[in-house]
């Protein structure tokens, strides 16, 4: 540790730390524009001077000096607070004067600071220059003239997001940033730039001047539009939310938030189910809740348990899947599935279906096999680890799916199974690199699972975990990438079919006589059977609500209190931030009633029972944002079923980013990404 | 940027080839992306050879960086900081007249002037309507003792005056080229009227480019 000296505060910082970290370890705020923790050092914004004893008598950029042994730093001194002052002075040169109609508004670094070290009032008559404003795509706004040019926009696309396309071209007065050649930034992690820009040069196209920050309420939550779990802020102004913020959380997202996850909040508000639907006469019909129970009991009454099945969908929150399958158990049923994709997922020991590495343990990994997934699409904060580690140690990583551009080189091995037998026996050559990697990872994917023959792949990619020493005491390499946020939690609960009862291919083609389908919208509904009854709870008007028999109106992520475990077996709690509109109720409250109503409730009447209830079928529900990390006592892996490994190419889990869910379905922020970004690329594959 | 055709296709040339052999074997792998100035150096002369017009079209950039393996927004960066890369097309003789303190005292204003009558070329970044020329206003070229300094492509005309600068915009009309240098006719940058220092040595007689 280097001892430093700030304001006479003394400090112990890491060798190799710059001045600034050690203002900030003795508790004093350096301004800054150009500095970023998690980025490149550019020194370019001269924001963050302090004054250095024995050092040359001139003011220092902070983020870009050194410390040293014994150093001496000053940050109030009248040279360092002249220099701010001055270094604000120039920034504002250029600047409009355009707060008011200006997005960053009450959120702006260069508001802020330019009260807390600029001047009181400007000595600059001359005229300022303007800059031509840049299409960056359906989600980005650019006022470029508002620009000061710290260049954290260029380094964040570059290093963390792996799409070096915004660049800063010609130079002094006509520099400008963008990307040179008219185009949209063709990154999942564009919105976080809105985030890192100081100022209001980049903002949100679709939240374009709908609300002030201080308007806002301010609720902590989980992300559910992929299976990341990424922390979030809703902000939300009376019964409507108006955009969605990432929080820090280092194990897993960081600071950063994926593009579905902040700019597909606009289909929260389109083709909602906000009543209670009964098909009456081969129609449906508005209901009343009493109405839609006595339909649903009527139906039910008679039909033998194993006749009818229940299917959880891919945001569904822990708590509303436990009251299902109790429901269903009361019904006499053990038809219950959470694997509405199909994908073959061994449930028997947990972990089978986590990410056992974990996220953050991606940082310590020395060599990667991806099979079956493309990570860019399926889960951007994952692959933005896997980019990070990749440009930290050049790790090798080597992928078995379709060829697709993760943002960082890799090795493709072509895009069917049939390879995965010489790397279990270690005739492959990428089975000699996984061998000799310390901390070897295998990440498979939905799309390796959802297939005829995905048990027997699933148990080849163990196979090959186990062959390559990825499994030990000390380090868990397998690892199972979901995109969807309910499926671990399901999965913990035991929602999968009991001995002998009906999975969701099962409980297609008349082989139910009634399903519940819980928010389940990915179901090829045209196989469900003609004569099954079904019931729909969920929040959007999608593929299960067009095939229902009774709608329930249920409440979507942002709308309850909700238990999600991510695709790491993380479990973390998302809040109401509004209520749900109409006469749509919070989940597990729907499956309470209809219990009650039948007669046999359910034996909780609160959340906080319901909660309790979860611990006892699952004791991993105790462990809220903790993830202790195991490494793999019993190498036994799980059963191929029976099945052989197929030579049928993988086929993306996730063909379209933009698309996954009813609520992104229904954003019309995502649709425009869609047509931009999925639609050529179609047209050209064609 | 202004509006001009942009080409759909570039490739160098056998003859750039050849010198981008010997570019590129300066550095080592992985450092190839250092070879970027060289090779937009040689994109933009292999179009002035083969169109008449040197500048570097965007598609060249982008060869460039599929060549150099690096994202073409770093190319772009690169090319659009220098002001020797012509980002836009150019007459086939690119005038670059100086007009930074030292050249403008000895008269770079008439140097301007007499550009201006003889290409009809109203202001700057202009090509005439031949496209013969393009008029660009430089920094210090570093050649003040001569000023004031015409570059014409690659060579500097020294000591130029409005009569001189006229004469040498007619021959180049003529499609002669003079010879580059001073046009008063003294030697290098010696002292008008010969040298003061030296006199004891003998060099042969500089002629002038230009009467």
């Amino acid at each position: 540790m280097v001892k430093v000296t700030v304001d006479g505060i003394v400090v112990d910082v890491p060798p190799g730390s710059n001045v600034l970290q050690a203002c900030e370890a003795a508790g004093k705020e350096v301004p800054r524009f150009c500095y970023h923790e998690r980025l490149s050092v550019a020194g370019n914004c001269r924001m963050c001077l302090v004054e250095i004893e024995k050092a040359p008598p001139k003011p220092f950029a902070s983020c870009a000096y050194p410390v040293n042994e014994g150093m001496v730093v000053h940050t109030d001194t009248p040279m360092v607070k002249a220099g701010r002052a001055g270094v604000m002075e120039f920034l504002l040169i250029n600047h409009p004067l355009d707060c008011p109609i200006c997005d960053q508004g009450g959120e702006c670094d260069l508001q802020d600071q330019a009260v807390g070290y600029g001047r009181d009032s400007s000595r600059y008559t001359e005229a300022k220059r303007a800059v031509k404003d840049k299409d960056l795509g359906p989600l980005v706004k650019t006022v470029m003239t508002r620009c000061i040019q710290c260049t954290r926009c260029i380094r964040f696309s570059a290093e963390i997001a792996g799409t070096p396309e915004l660049g800063a071209t010609a130079r002094g007065e006509t520099m400008e940033v963008g990307t040179y050649v008219e185009m949209a930034l063709t990154s999942e992690l564009s919105g976080n730039l809105i985030d890192i820009c100081p100022v209001g040069a980049l903002t949100s196209k679709p939240y374009a001047f709908v609300a002030r920050s201080w308007e806002l309420k301010k609720t902590d939550s989980i992300d559910v539009l992929d299976a990341v779990g990424t922390n979030i802020r809703i902000d939300a102004r009376g019964p409507e939310v108006l955009r969605v913020l990432p929080r820090l959380n280092e194990d897993v997202n960081e600071e950063w938030l994926a593009d579905k996850g902040r700019f597909a909040i606009d289909g929260l508000k389109r083709r909602r189910l906000d009543s209670v639907w009964v098909k009456r006469d081969g129609k449906l019909q508005k209901a009343a809740w009493t109405d839609a129970f006595a339909a649903i009991d009527a139906r039910l009454k008679g039909v033998a348990g194993e006749r009818i099945g229940a299917i959880a969908g891919d945001l569904a929150d822990a708590e509303s899947m436990l009251a299902l399958k109790e429901l269903m158990v009361s019904l006499g049923s053990a038809n219950i599935d959470c694997r509405v994709d199909g994908a073959a997922i061994d449930s028997t020991r947990r972990d089978f279906y986590t990410f056992n590495t974990s996220i953050a343990g991606i940082e310590e990994a020395d060599a990667i096999l991806i099979v079956g997934s493309n990570p860019r699409r399926e889960a951007p904060l994952v692959n933005a680890r896997i980019l990070k580690r990749r440009r930290a140690s050049r790790l090798p990583i080597a992928v078995i799916a379709s060829p697709a551009d993760l943002t960082y080189a890799t090795d493709n091995l072509g895009d069917s199974p049939d390879v995965l037998a010489s790397l279990i026996d270690g005739s492959h050559p990428f089975a000699a690199t996984l061998k000799a990697a310390s901390k070897p990872m295998i990440i498979v994917g939905q799309g390796a699972l959802r297939r005829a023959d995905g048990a027997a792949v699933l148990a080849a990619c163990w196979q090959i975990a186990a062959a390559v020493g990825a499994l030990s005491d000390a380090w868990h390499g397998f690892n199972m990438l979901h995109t969807a946020a309910a499926r671990v939690g399901a999965l913990d609960l035991g929602f999968v079919p009991g001995n002998g009862a009906k999975d969701v291919a099962a409980m297609m083609g008349g082989g139910v006589a009634a399903q519940w389908l819980l928010g389940a919208d990915s179901l090829d509904t045209a196989r469900t059977g003609a004569d099954t009854f079904v019931i729909y709870q969920g929040h959007h008007g999608d593929a299960g609500a067009a095939r229902a028999d009774v709608i329930l109106p249920g409440a979507a992520y942002t709308e309850k209190d909700g238990t999600y475990v991510n695709t790491e077996g993380r479990v973390q709690r998302g809040q109401l931030a509004i209520y749900p509109p109409g006469e749509a109720r919070e989940d597990w409250k729907i499956l309470r009633a209809f219990s009650g109503y039948t007669g046999k409730p359910l034996p909780y009447d609160t959340i906080e029972a319901l909660r309790a209830r979860l611990e006892v079928v699952n004791p991993v529900f105790a462990r809220l944002d903790i993830l202790p990390r195991f490494g793999c006592t019993d190498t036994s892996g799980p059963s191929a079923m029976g099945g052989i490994v197929g030579n049928g190419k993988f086929v993306d889990a996730v063909p379209n980013y933009y698309q996954t869910d009813p609520i992104s379905r229904a954003s019309p922020t995502m649709a425009a990404c869609t047509a931009t970004y999925v639609a050529p690329l179609q047209a050209a594959a064609e | 940027m202004t509006e001009h055709a942009e080409p759909t296709a570039f490739a160098f040339d056998a003859e750039s080839e050849a010198k981008i052999t010997t570019v590129m074997a300066k550095y080592p792998a992985g450092k190839q992306a250092s070879a970027v100035l060289p090779l937009l150096d040689l994109a933009q002369r292999q179009m002035g050879r083969a169109t008449g017009s040197a500048w570097i079209p965007r598609v060249a950039m982008d060869v460039i960086a599929a060549r150099l393996d690096m994202p073409p927004i770093r190319v772009y960066e690169v090319a659009t900081f220098y002001l020797m890369f012509n980002m836009q097309p150019v007459g086939k003789y690119h005038l670059q007249l100086c007009t930074t303190t030292p050249c403008w005292l000895r008269g770079s204003d008439e140097v301007v002037a007499a550009c201006r009558k003889a290409t009809g070329i109203k202001g700057w970044k202009e090509t005439s309507a031949d496209g013969l020329f393009t008029m660009t206003e430089v920094e210090c070229v570093g050649a003040c003792v001569n000023a004031p300094i015409l570059q014409v492509n690659d060579d500097f005309f020294e000591d130029m005056d409005a009569e001189s600068t006229e004469a040498l915009l007619a021959a180049l009309k003529r499609g002669e080229y003079p010879k580059p240098g001073s046009v008063t006719g003294r030697q290098t940058s010696a002292p008008e009227g010969g040298p003061t220092t030296l006199t004891t040595l003998n060099f042969p007689s500089t002629s002038a480019g230009a009467e």
